[in-house]
């Protein structure tokens, strides 16, 4: 009986002294990893423990702790704003334009791309359309700007050359739409390709081989073997886009945001950032901020989910 | 793969290659007429349509712009930034990356989730401004740094390089009695020069880039990083309400002087494009693949 007892208790008191053992040895891992994990907790997971000034009424100088309770008032009131429904379906809007226009693009210029058999050519192709991506916003849109103006912009020289009505592009709300994709596929078009054209080129050769004496030409190739096999990452990275849903880069927006296109040019982050920092409305902007990240997640989960099903392997 | 000869081969390279060569040259162009703008004078800039190459050679542009000390600051700025930036950035970024990468480490797998987790969510903006603020960050240049010190990406892409040296080597060092420090820097750290090369020159792409933290966290405009002051100059400038950013200007800036503070925003990445290129294909893939 005794010995019964005493057992699992010796074993249970090896396994710990083992863990303990384990965990010293590895001190200096753990020192290593210190200031990653700081700077993760404090940057990262503080501001999402923040996320409940959210049902506040936070006043700086009282702190987190010391503001008073409000519940949901702040998300009762984003859903009785018109203007958030406003801000809300320019979101989805430039969303959507987000994935028809853009997201398709570089999977035809890998495609494309993968067709070349003159290296230089490709090189100097690549060389040329990854730079834009090190870009910042500001200089892309800074480069429009001087591209665009009324007075002296190279392509309104060039429409009232024609003989055509000059176009205000920046301060006209149709124009906003237009601009912002183009700038998007401008800037990252050849970027996007590095990945599917990585993919590409771990296709068997055979395979092409095979279709070949089988007598498909080239598109019949295409169709067939490469985007077949570059399947799973064009999944992958339509998930990752889904779960940016609404992530569309609060500097370029804001970049191009003036008084006169605000109409259709004001985004969730630009809305957040005016409200929030400029305003002072702390726990509304952060309820704004909340509402954008969940459902960033729930799209991300469902994306994924949908992914599975469809046989894919999904990102997590 | 062999080159199609048939006639439906030849024509689909043709398409293809005029395609390409389009976009290239819809890509490379604007540079090239921002840059030769920038060169010319502004009455050559108003005659002619489209300048490509300048005829009338002018350097009044960059004259103008270095005639007051806002260029040069907001420069010193930007480049202190990047260099002070990058190497703690690169710092932490390879002893997490190095103690992730550690097989046998207890505790791995939630830290990698807690890694992880704000790649899909995150507190937003007005949580992280009040971070940031109560740190009494607001108007010091640690507030372009520490707030974005570690991207989680080019974190994980650090890992699975490290990942992939063999074993045998760490384990080796270690019976010569080597310490995890010693590991890491002797051997570790000088086999992954290629990637380590990569991920500094992309944190140092992210912070010579550096905006929305500037405005965010900086009230002073003497402290303004480059990329805010060409803001201020082109695109403020280009919409309705200008308000006169450097010293001595009375009329709004002409083109070749906006083209001008352009390139010269530019220039640093343009001059390190050449060594980027060369890595990052290799090193985004590593991370995208299996991050």
């Amino acid at each position: 009986m005794e010995e019964v007892s005493v057992r699992p208790k010796a074993v249970a008191a090896t396994r710990s002294s083992e863990l303990s053992r384990r965990l010293w040895r590895n001190k200096w891992i753990y020192v290593m990893l210190l200031p990653g994990v700081l700077y993760f907790l404090i940057f990262k997971y503080i501001p999402m423990y923040g996320l409940i000034i959210s049902f506040q009424n936070y006043k700086p100088f009282k702190g987190v702790s010391g503001s008073e309770w409000v519940g949901f008032e702040h998300f009762q009131r984003l859903f009785t704003e018109p203007d958030f429904f406003n801000i809300l379906s320019n979101t989805l809007i430039l969303f959507v334009m987000n994935i028809l226009f853009y997201f398709p693009i570089p999977i035809l210029l890998a495609l494309m791309l993968n067709e070349v058999r003159f290296g230089l050519f490709k090189k100097v192709f690549q060389t040329i359309v990854y730079l834009p991506h090190f870009m910042s916003w500001v200089i892309i849109v800074s480069i429009s700007f001087v591209m665009l103006t009324m007075d002296g912009g190279i392509i309104n020289q060039m429409i009232s050359y024609f003989g055509w009505e000059k176009i205000n592009f920046l301060l006209s709300p149709e124009w906003f739409r237009p601009t912002y994709i183009v700038q998007v596929i401008w800037r990252e078009a050849g970027w996007g390709t590095i990945i599917y054209l990585a993919a590409i080129s771990s296709i068997d050769p055979q395979l092409y081989e095979a279709a070949r004496m089988d007598g498909a030409g080239r598109l019949r190739q295409m169709w067939h073997i490469t985007l077949p096999a570059i399947r799973s990452v064009i999944v992958v990275l339509l998930i990752l886009k889904i779960g940016d849903v609404l992530e569309l880069g609060f500097e370029h927006v804001y970049l191009l945001l003036n008084s006169m296109n605000r109409n259709v040019a004001e985004i969730i982050d630009t809305y957040v950032y005016t409200a929030g920092l400029k305003q002072g409305q702390f726990s509304y902007s952060a309820a704004i901020g909340f509402f954008k990240s969940f459902i960033g997640l729930v799209l991300v989960m469902l994306a994924n989910k949908m992914a599975k099903k469809m046989g894919e392997e999904g990102v997590y | 793969m062999v080159e199609d000869k048939t006639l439906g081969g030849r024509l689909f390279a043709i398409l293809n290659y005029t395609l390409l060569t389009v976009i290239g040259l819809i890509t490379i162009i604007p540079f090239i007429h921002v840059v030769a703008g920038s060169f010319t004078t502004s009455a050559e800039m108003a005659a002619k349509t489209f300048v490509l190459i300048p005829t009338d050679w002018s350097l009044e542009a960059y004259k103008f712009i270095f005639s007051t000390s806002t260029i040069f600051k907001a420069m010193g700025v930007s480049i202190g930034v990047t260099l002070l930036g990058t190497v703690f950035s690169m710092f932490v970024t390879a002893l997490m990356a190095y103690g992730l990468s550690r097989r046998d480490l207890d505790g791995r797998k939630p830290i990698m989730f807690l890694v992880v987790f704000t790649m899909l969510f995150s507190g937003g903006l007005i949580p992280t401004f009040l971070v940031v603020k109560e740190l009494g960050l607001i108007d010091s240049y640690a507030a372009l740094v520490l707030p974005s010190a570690v991207s989680a990406f080019n974190l994980i892409i650090l890992k699975n390089f490290f990942q992939n040296i063999p074993e045998g080597l760490e384990e080796s060092a270690k019976i010569d009695g080597a310490s995890d420090f010693g590991i890491l820097f002797r051997i570790v750290l000088p086999l992954s020069m290629p990637a380590i090369a990569t991920i500094s020159l992309f944190y140092a792409v992210t912070y010579w880039n550096t905006y929305l933290s500037a405005i965010l966290y900086l009230n002073e405009s003497a402290m303004w990083p480059i990329q805010v002051l060409l803001r201020q100059i082109v695109v403020l400038a280009s919409g309705m309400d200008y308000s006169s950013t450097l010293d001595n200007v009375t009329p709004p800036p002409e083109q070749s002087v906006k083209m001008a503070v352009i390139v010269v925003a530019t220039l640093p990445i343009l001059l390190i494009y050449p060594f980027l290129q060369k890595h990052f294909a290799k090193g985004a893939l590593l991370g995208s693949m299996k991050g």
